[in-house]
């Protein structure tokens, strides 16, 4: 009997007068009879477009079927024929756009909550599952892995499965790469991405941290050394500034130093030896999902005001719709139509403020979205004794500029063939971000997954 | 963390890396100690000019270290840092046979050492233990090195025989004048170039200040000038841009990032009073915090 309320079961949270002033997860989860009750507003549709909207194709009504008998671990075992991390993917996929988009349920009311139900169902999981997977026998290969972000760990673990010998190579002193650097804790609780990883080394691959490939070895050497073939996984870390004056004052960081130091040294932990800036008045440029983790950072640092500043209005604003609905309800301001053009600074070389124009909204540009156009005039000024630039990041250049023959575009992405992830080298391989751009944690996933099958269809015939 | 690691290969890609011992610790004068440390990932391709990040322990921050030097047989790179804060405190704390958590490198472009055959290197105080390995590798290259080396006073005065052995000519130089000559290294430096030297490129690494003035002076001869620039830094790979400086090529303002552009950078181009603005940022917090580190250390809590 399915359940035709047009509303989806509201997920639990923690308070926002609360939560701002703690990083633990926002969203509690489920409970049992949410979850039950959830799973049967699905109607097991004909057409399952919903399938078709994951960039994973997990089947989707097949994982809710079970879900609604109460077969929680048969559900998690639909979604994990298709996906790598479900726990993870459950709390940051944008589903909005994405499976829930196309759910018939959401013509007259609200979709499925897919997300929270995969959540649920991988949270189940790692909560009850009996005892590791076994390992697999080694079917004698090695394959070298760039990087230990979404896409790296998404294709070590599906080559670790068929019995290769996998290396992961991270630069950072901790692996998981944006998962734990950039997706803060309360959106992302580094112990779901441990348990993750801790899961890979159970299956045998060998995570090596501190080791910066392009500096202490080259991909090259890589080759060399006896790896058949090696996937880059190296992401987008590479963080763009506007390039207006007073960006170098102390206290303009990028949303990529602001994040590392308070996700991944903790600063804002009394124990960590990282500093970080307990800022009055926050302004945050962008309004991307790292936007908003950066601003709501901000305010749990214990900022009065927090501002996201951003050239576009509300319909353009890239990031989930949950974590812009979050932000708000947190106490974040958004200002909308406002671009900055100054930072203004004190004799100590500070922040003390930044000059905005308010714009309006013009013509599409090339992304398809209406170019932001200033109003002249319409100058005004923020006090503040913080800015933090989250307007993007690209690749970093480093694999590149020391990998002979590795073709990329010029903004730094590497060229690949989609169906592959193979790049212009002979047995290098490449996928996620390093590839697309800033993007997703599930399509990272899918690229890992396209380019574990390749790798594993050139070496093993 | 006691007691001594697994006996290691150096083939670092095929064994999965214990923590990294210390093998050899001194101290080169009371604030300044030199260490060489197991990284034979690091070992096998540092050259003169790179440097590491280390953390000490699990709660540790990120710090940046120059190579002072390696053994690629041996798996080890010299680090000489001075104590200045928690970290380095900490970092001094550790003796031989201990391990540090995290050690990352080599970062950074290496020095530009092709073409050069007459050089004046200028080190200030610990500066000298980054602006050594250069000298080094130049004057087995068979350029002519002549060193200008200034310390504040005799006790703090490092790298005494070993800059002497990698130079041609060698300048001492001292603010009391307990060591060499009174006065700055800017005198030393200016007395050759107007007696007459000629020189290919000056290296100048040290205090900010310092390069600031060298820099001012070389200006006046047009002698290429290059410097090592030490900014705060937190990932070491371009990531985060907090080690960002500012060039002023043909009077336009180009950002850099230290940790892959540099850490050398064409002295002409910085502007260090931005630089020496920025490394300010964390004064009050890295106080506080060496406070806590020494009373950690003195209460025998450590």
């Amino acid at each position: 009997m399915p359940n035709m309320s047009l509303k989806k079961n509201e997920m639990p949270s923690q308070e926002p007068h609360i939560r701002s002033q703690n990083f633990k997860e926002v969203a509690l989860g489920y409970t049992a009879e949410q979850a039950v009750d959830e799973a049967k507003r699905c109607l097991n549709c004909k057409n399952r477009p919903c399938v078709g909207g994951c960039p994973v194709n997990i089947l989707i009504p097949d994982f809710i079927a079970k879900m609604a008998e109460g077969d929680f671990e048969g559900a998690y075992q639909v979604i994990a024929q298709s996906s790598a991390l479900p726990a993870v993917c459950g709390r940051v996929c944008p589903q909005e756009s994405q499976c829930e988009k196309y759910c018939v349920r959401g013509v007259k009311g609200e979709p499925v909550a897919i997300g929270r139900l995969e959540r649920f169902a991988a949270d189940w999981h790692n909560a009850h599952a009996a005892e590791a997977p076994a390992r697999p026998r080694p079917n004698g290969h090695r394959v070298a892995v760039v990087g230990s972000g979404p896409s790296g760990l998404t294709c070590a673990g599906d080559l670790a499965r068929l019995g290769y010998e996998v290396t992961v190579f991270e630069a950072l002193h901790t692996a998981g790469g944006v998962l734990v650097y950039g997706i803060p804790e309360f959106r992302l609780p580094k112990a779901i991405v441990q348990k993750e990883i801790d899961g890979l080394k159970a299956m045998g691959v060998k995570i090596e941290t501190n080791m910066v490939i392009g500096r202490a070895l080259s991909i090259d050497e890589l080759l060399e050394d006896g790896f058949e073939a090696v996937f880059i996984g190296s992401g987008a870390g590479l963080p763009r500034f506007m390039n207006i004056p007073g960006e170098n004052l102390k206290g303009v960081y990028s949303a990529n130093e602001f994040l590392t130091r308070v996700n991944l040294m903790k600063a804002y932990q009394p124990g960590s030896d990282t500093p970080i800036q307990r800022a009055r008045r926050v302004a945050v440029v962008g309004g991307g999902n790292v936007a908003m983790d950066a601003a709501r950072c901000a305010k749990r640092l214990g900022a009065e005001e927090v501002y996201i500043v951003y050239r576009r209005s509300e319909a353009e604003l890239p990031a989930r719709a949950e974590e812009v609905e979050h932000a708000k309800e947190e106490g974040v301001v958004f200002k909308l139509l406002n671009n900055p053009t100054k930072i203004l600074g004190d004799e100590a070389g500070a922040v003390c403020g930044m000059e905005c124009l308010e714009m309006e909204l013009g013509e599409p540009d090339a992304s398809g979205r209406r170019r932001p156009v200033e109003k002249a005039g319409s100058e005004f000024a923020l006090d503040l004794d913080c800015v933090i630039m989250a307007i993007g990041t690209s690749p970093n250049p480093l694999i590149k500029s020391t990998t002979a023959g590795l073709e990329t575009q010029k903004w730094g992405g590497i060229i690949v063939n989609e169906e592959t992830g193979l790049t212009s080298r002979p047995n290098v391989y490449a996928g996620g971000d390093a590839v697309t751009g800033a993007a997703t944690v599930i399509l990272a996933m899918g690229a890992g997954k396209t380019a574990a099958r390749a790798i594993h269809q050139q070496l093993n015939g | 963390m006691q007691g001594k690691g697994p006996a290691l290969s150096y083939l670092c890609v095929k064994v999965v890396k214990p923590l990294y011992r210390i093998v050899k610790k001194k101290p080169l004068n009371p604030t300044v100690t030199w260490m060489d440390v197991e990284a034979p990932a690091v070992a096998r391709k540092a050259e003169p000019g790179q440097f590491i990040i280390l953390r000490v322990d699990e709660n540790g921050e990120r710090i940046p270290l120059t190579v002072a030097g390696f053994d690629r047989e041996a798996g080890t790179v010299t680090i000489i840092f001075q104590i200045v804060g928690a970290t380095t405190e900490k970092l001094n704390r550790k003796q031989e046979g201990e391990f540090i958590q995290d050690f990352v490198g080599p970062l950074g472009v290496p020095t530009h050492t092709q073409d050069l055959e007459k050089v004046a290197v200028v080190g200030g105080g610990v500066g000298c233990a980054i602006a050594y390995p250069v000298a080094k590798k130049l004057y087995q290259q068979g350029c002519q090195i002549h060193s200008i080396v200034g310390f504040r006073s005799k006790e703090l005065v490092i790298l005494e025989e070993e800059f002497a052995a990698a130079s041609t000519k060698f300048c001492k130089m001292s603010d009391d004048g307990s060591w060499g000559e009174k006065g700055l290294v800017t005198d030393a430096l200016r007395r050759l170039i107007e007696s007459g030297e000629r020189y290919d490129r000056v290296i100048a690494i040290g205090p900010l200040i310092m390069m600031k003035f060298v820099t001012k002076l070389t200006k006046e001869f047009n002698i290429p000038t290059t410097v090592s620039m030490n900014p705060i830094m937190i990932d070491g790979t371009g990531m985060c841009g907090g080690c960002r400086l500012s060039l002023i090529q043909n009077g336009q303002r180009v950002t850099k990032f230290a940790c892959v552009d540099g850490p050398d950078f064409d002295g002409f181009e910085v502007d260090f009073d931005e630089a020496m603005a920025r490394s300010a940022m964390y004064r009050d917090f890295e106080r506080h915090a060496h406070e806590e580190a020494c009373n950690l250390f003195r209460g025998g809590k450590v």
